[in-house]
């Protein structure tokens, strides 16, 4: 293990974390189209003061924000999975064709099918995104020994492009592109508290089955031989992980649309921080995914206030950089 | 020397290629949301139509038509550059993010600048080129590494990293605007052949009547950039120049085509893939034959995406990526 090189104990690190995480909740409360102090916020979570204010807070920026918190976890959570199943730096749910595949199943599901609720969207999305998965996965083990890194990310871009000009063709065919498009650029404007319901147990469970996994994960992450002498039922094992990431990303596509990089960046820093073991990556990728998405959004909500500026679109522009750096390195400090 | 046999091939599948343009754009031309019947389209064009089939013709039909063979040109000129001298088959313009970079360009301009209707159609191939040339920059610096040059692979990877971002650019400034305007962009982006008019015709032409020529002659570079760096210094060619002259008539041709067409992807990497396949490697030879696969393609996917959803027809640029990306794939598993 690793243990000497570490700095800091494990512990301090996540609670280092969790504090960043309840720190980018509170600003994210606080600020916002209209203006709300601390105590207003204070007293609309506390108390059951039935002012606009408080309303305000309570039915319109709370959901979002736990929506923000979610996603982020999710996709980092599904971001790590990927990258550690597939021992591949680049491994990200939008990269790999997963957004794609859900928006895709998402267009068919609106257009065929017009009484949709929430939860069997949430299923569509999930359908969708297994698909997209299994279409870039599958294709880059067509070739004996299987693509390099990056060929398994350009293989992704094409199959989203193709993807998504599908999705784009039936929202257009059918006269739904709106529609189609509320869903998969909508961000997270008016989440409302039976949305949050219906997804959030998915989130959960698919996270605490990823901590429950970790350990193998790491094994399977290091080396699949190792794993086999170890003892491990590799095929069992990454199966389940592979519908664990496949939840995670369609619940969040369900939630708030098409969100790429996230699941790229977050583990990578949460790398550089506890190392590479899962059981460190994984708790922590879910506390600062949950507080870079509420970051990221409570920039969306004010850069352009009262306009939002959607946070796809600002996650995007973070990751670049951060993209650009990966590429760079050649993925040779992975691992 | 080239085989005299090889440019005997070379010219019969040029003129084929020629001819499948022809046939194409006269197989569009009669068909559509409002056409005009075969048996008329000649003495409309001699000028004995009525009003409604000069309209169709003259006004819809042909411009639209010329502007799709122009632009899939231009694109797949460009992307046939782009794979010579980054020695990747993989490169196109629409994956690399030159797209991408015309597109904020555009968007940009579109959003600050007060617009003069007269000039807005000329001025938008240059300040596409203007933005496309500095995404090409920063791709092209991103992809350098110290001693190895260009890597392929990184370049398409930061090529596709940058379109992410400035798509995501190109969102945050569209979403501080106004409504019409943000119609207007978000239908461009889709690639739409929204400049179906003559001035946009004079708009690309002088383009591709500067840039096209300039890449016929500079074929011979192009061959040797394409095998590798070593062989060109070896044979004295200025590499720095002569690849810098390329990505500049690359960049042009990619962003003055963009510009009218909006987001087209793939062209530019179908159609130097088949005209290689069919001619061999020398440009001298595959450039025309690019050209007009390009033409034929783009008009093809023009066509099919105007009759497959009436009225308003599905964008070209979905077409493409429908008929493209897995001729990509098919790419990354051959070449893997």
């Amino acid at each position: 293990m690793t243990k000497t090189k570490r700095t800091l104990p494990y512990s301090i690190k996540f609670v280092g974390g969790t504090i960043i995480f309840v720190l980018a909740f509170i600003v994210s409360m606080i600020f916002g189209a209209a203006n709300t102090s601390i105590n207003d916020v204070w007293a609309a979570l506390s108390s059951s003061t039935v002012s606009d204010q408080a309303m305000m807070i309570r039915e319109i920026r709370l959901p979002r924000e736990i929506a923000a918190m979610l996603v982020g976890a999710a996709l980092s959570v599904s971001g790590a999975i990927m990258q550690g199943l597939t021992r591949n730096p680049l491994a990200d749910p939008g990269l790999l064709g997963l957004t794609a595949g859900a928006n895709v199943t998402l267009a068919i599901s609106i257009a065929l099918l017009p009484f949709t609720n929430y939860f069997s969207i949430m299923i569509i999305c999930m359908i969708g995104a297994a698909f997209g998965a299994f279409l870039v996965l599958g294709i880059s083990s067509i070739k004996k020994g299987g693509f390099s890194p990056f060929r398994i990310v350009l293989a992704g871009a094409a199959i989203s492009a193709f993807l998504t000009a599908i999705a784009e063709g039936i929202g257009l065919y059918f006269k739904i592109s709106k529609e189609v498009s509320m869903w998969t650029a909508g961000g997270m404007i008016g989440t409302t508290w039976t949305q949050l319901q219906v997804i959030s147990p998915f989130i959960i469970i698919g996270i605490i089955i990823a901590l429950c996994l970790a350990k193998p994960l790491t094994i399977l992450s290091l080396n699949e031989e190792l794993a086999v002498g170890l003892g491990q039922n590799i095929r069992r094992i990454k199966t389940i992980l592979f519908i664990v990431m496949v939840l995670l990303a369609g619940a969040s596509v369900a939630l708030v649309g098409n969100l790429t990089f996230v699941g790229l960046m977050i583990p990578h820093i949460v790398r550089a921080i506890v190392g590479t073991d899962y059981r460190a990556i994984i708790p922590m990728s879910t506390v600062i995914g949950a507080a870079f998405m509420l970051m990221a959004d409570t920039l969306g909500r004010t850069i352009n206030a009262p306009y939002e500026t959607p946070v796809a679109a600002i996650v995007s522009l973070i990751g670049l950089p951060f993209f650009l750096l990966l590429v760079r390195k050649g993925g040779r400090n992975f691992g | 020397m080239i085989h005299s046999q090889l440019i005997k091939k070379q010219r019969m599948i040029l003129f084929t290629s020629i001819f499948l343009v022809i046939a194409t754009a006269i197989i569009s031309l009669g068909i559509g949301y409002s056409s005009v019947s075969y048996d008329r389209i000649i003495p409309t064009i001699l000028g004995n139509g009525t009003f409604k089939e000069e309209f169709v013709l003259f006004s819809i039909r042909l411009p639209r038509i010329f502007i799709t063979i122009l632009c899939g040109m231009a694109l797949a000129l460009s992307g046939a550059i782009l794979q010579g001298v980054t020695r990747n088959d993989l490169a196109d313009p629409g994956i690399i993010g030159i797209n991408a970079g015309a597109g904020v360009g555009i968007t940009i301009f579109f959003l600050f600048f007060p617009i003069d209707a007269g000039s807005f159609v000329y001025m938008l191939p240059f300040i596409g080129f203007i933005g496309a040339l500095l995404t090409a920059f920063s791709i092209y610096v991103f992809s350098y590494e110290k001693g190895k040059g260009i890597q392929p692979i990184r370049l398409v990877l930061v090529g596709v990293g940058f379109s992410m971002a400035l798509s995501g650019a190109m969102i945050v400034l569209i979403s501080s605007a106004e409504r019409q305007k943000v119609d207007f962009i978000a239908k461009w982006l889709t690639g739409n052949i929204w400049g179906a008019d003559w001035p946009f015709v004079l708009a690309l032409l002088p383009w591709l009547i500067f840039l096209v020529p300039i890449s016929f002659m500079k074929a011979q570079p192009l061959n040797l950039l394409s095998v590798n760096e070593p062989v060109s210094i070896g044979v004295g060619v200025n590499l720095q120049k002569e690849r810098m002259i390329l990505l500049l008539v690359a960049v042009g041709l990619a962003a003055s085509s963009v510009s009218i067409s909006g987001g087209i992807s793939f062209i530019g990497l179908m159609a130097p893939h088949l005209a290689k396949s069919l001619v061999g490697p020398r440009h001298q030879l595959n450039l025309p034959i690019t050209i007009f696969i390009g033409g034929w393609l783009l008009l093809l996917a023009d066509t099919i995406g105007r009759n497959i959803l009436e009225p308003d027809g599905l964008p070209a640029g979905i077409v493409a990526a429908l008929i493209g990306a897995p001729y990509f794939i098919y790419l990354l598993i051959k070449k893997a």
